[in-house]
């Protein structure tokens, strides 16, 4: 059991705001450390179990580079924000009527949704959808609408910007059926003698994509009469 | 053929460009701290291949003593302001979103066409993480077509992307630095103790409390890995598979799906998922951004609350029934 002294740490570690990076390492360390712990095993052991978890630890993180490679989006969504990108997205909203912080964001999910229940989960995300597109339009439909608006409330639409893309996508992709969630299941139920073919269970995503709709919808509804309590009658146009 | 190792070398020249831009930076308040850090992850995406595990991990080790002892700073290089955008704005109009919509486009038409394209006998794309290389391929391309459109300087697209990488920070890193952490977890068998935890000391004499155990765990175990893949095996075989489909006969495609998306509903709620509730925080300037609890996870908590007893719900309807 010394092993979940890892977990541990990490709790520790957040709960004490202590850099997110530093406390992983520490985890990890002390997860590679305390695996070791056994009788008769001395200082020297525990100190080649800590080197050895650092080598398993590098050698994962550079398996993973793949994942850190998304960040060769900003220098074009940099520059496109110098050019106005984001101005765009907010005059554009602002043209048309109807449009509410709610009715964008539900727009946005449902488009997120079915994209990713098509299997197109590249549709979307926060470096090149949400913050230079999404967002800002959230924002502006609802400051054309109420004015200028409190910076609590701004930080909170725009973290539902990020909430819609984030919910819409988990509770959409499993209906595709050659997504990795499916394949992960697949081959787990496989290995242990059960073997279905992918829609099979796809199919079973769709009860829950509907309710995540059902749910997340309702809230995004709601969000726009907080919107309108929060800043007092309707000004602007 | 385009293989993963040339979006390494993209990726890796893009930060070591970010690395000189701060380093000749005079302004920055955190130059050589800032400077080391994407430095030293350029080092890793160039030679990575070549510095040996233990020289990765000694590598990670230094970045996180960059970001523990808070020596990355944000920079401000010369950028245009409200009305300059503005301006621009009305001048190129929903021409902009074009480069910007081209990346997933692009990135979608390269795995549904380009990765099945063969020249000369052999396959475009290299078979390892051919979304990744389409998503290279598609950050190039978007990049050309808006440089030659625009024309702007040849250093601007870097500084841009210098002021957002600064404004993300540490958190960048984050999510390929807690996939590590998952790794060592199953080398040393963390998710089996916490399977044994559960399966020992949970009363599960009932369908309905076995459902609700392995739902509640699922998104339990979920919020501690950060990653509903890491949980599933896990939960699954301890409570899913031998309890609620073979000791109450419950219909494992059904267990299973609900299952994994119960583990969803961890991850929405949980700062370890750092690319899907830490990244956007950072990227959207939000002032709680290394909170615990920030907004985007505040936001998100309600919906998947309700969406867990949904699926509690749904296991116990379904699963029993066909």
């Amino acid at each position: 059991m010394w092993v979940l002294l890892g977990i541990a740490v990490l709790v520790a570690g957040f709960v004490a705001r202590l850099n997110p990076l530093a406390v992983i390492l520490a985890a990890a360390v002390v997860t590679g450390v305390a695996a070791a712990i056994a009788p008769g095993v001395g200082p020297a052991e525990l100190w080649a179990a800590a080197l050895d978890t650092i080598a398993a630890f590098g050698k994962a993180f550079n398996d993973y580079r793949y994942i850190s490679v998304i960040w060769l989006v900003l220098p074009l969504i940099g520059l496109l924000e110098r050019y106005g990108l984001q101005e765009q997205a907010r005059a554009l909203v602002g043209k048309v009527r109807s449009a509410t912080t709610g009715r964008i964001l539900l727009a946005y999910f449902l488009l997120r949704q079915i994209s990713a229940a098509a299997g197109l989960t590249k549709l979307g995300g926060h470096p090149q959808m949400v913050r230079p597109l999404i967002a800002p339009m959230a924002e502006a439909a609802a400051e054309s609408r109420h004015g200028d608006l409190p910076d609590a409330l701004r930080y909170r639409i725009r973290a539902h910007a990020a909430a819609v893309d984030n919910i819409a996508l988990f509770f959409g992709e499993d209906i595709f059926f050659a997504i990795a969630s499916i394949l992960l299941i697949k081959g787990f139920l496989e290995a242990n003698g059960i073997v279905l073919e992918p829609w099979q269970l796809a199919v079973w995503a769709i009860p829950t994509a509907v309710s995540a709709l059902l749910i997340h919808g309702v809230r995004l509804i709601r969000l726009d009469r907080t919107i309108a309590r929060e800043t007092g009658p309707e000004s602007g146009q | 053929m385009i293989t993963l190792d040339w979006v390494y070398i993209f990726a890796g020249l893009t930060f070591a460009s970010f690395s000189a831009l701060t380093l000749s930076d005079r302004g920055h308040a955190r130059r050589f701290g800032t400077a080391a850090f994407w430095g030293l992850l350029a080092v890793s995406f160039l030679f990575g291949s070549h510095l040996g595990d233990l020289g990765n991990g000694f590598l990670v080790l230094a970045l996180a003593a960059l970001a523990g002892f808070r020596l990355l700073g944000q920079s401000h290089p010369p950028t245009t302001d409200g009305a300059e955008r503005a301006e621009s704005a009305a001048r190129y109009g929903n021409w902009l979103f074009v480069p910007a919509l081209m990346i997933p486009a692009v990135a979608i038409l390269g795995v549904l066409v380009l990765e099945k394209v063969s020249l000369f006998g052999r396959p475009l794309f290299g078979a390892e993480q051919p979304t990744i290389i389409a998503l290279g391929l598609a950050v190039a391309l978007a990049l050309a077509g808006a440089m030659v459109w625009l024309r702007p300087s040849l250093v601007a697209p870097l500084q841009e992307g210098r002021r957002l990488m600064d404004s993300v920070g540490w958190a960048g890193i984050l999510p390929q630095a807690l996939a590590a952490l998952g790794a060592v977890f199953v080398i040393a068998g963390v998710g089996d103790r916490i399977g044994e935890l559960f399966s020992t000391w949970l009363p599960l004499d009932h369908r309905l409390l076995a459902v609700i155990a392995y739902c509640v765990g699922m998104a339990l175990f979920t919020f501690i890995m950060g990653n509903a893949f890491a949980a599933f095996p896990v939960m699954t075989a301890a409570v899913g598979l031998p309890i609620v489909v073979n000791q109450f006969g419950g219909d494992p495609a059904i267990v299973c799906a609900i299952g994994m998306l119960s583990g969803f509903c961890g991850t929405l709620t949980t700062p370890m998922a750092a690319n899907f509730n830490v990244v956007p925080a950072a990227l959207l300037d939000l002032p709680d951004r290394e909170a615990p609890f920030n907004g985007v996870i505040r936001v998100q908590i309600p919906t998947a609350a309700l969406i867990l007893t949904i699926n509690i719900a749904l296991m116990y309807v379904l699963a029993f029934r066909f």
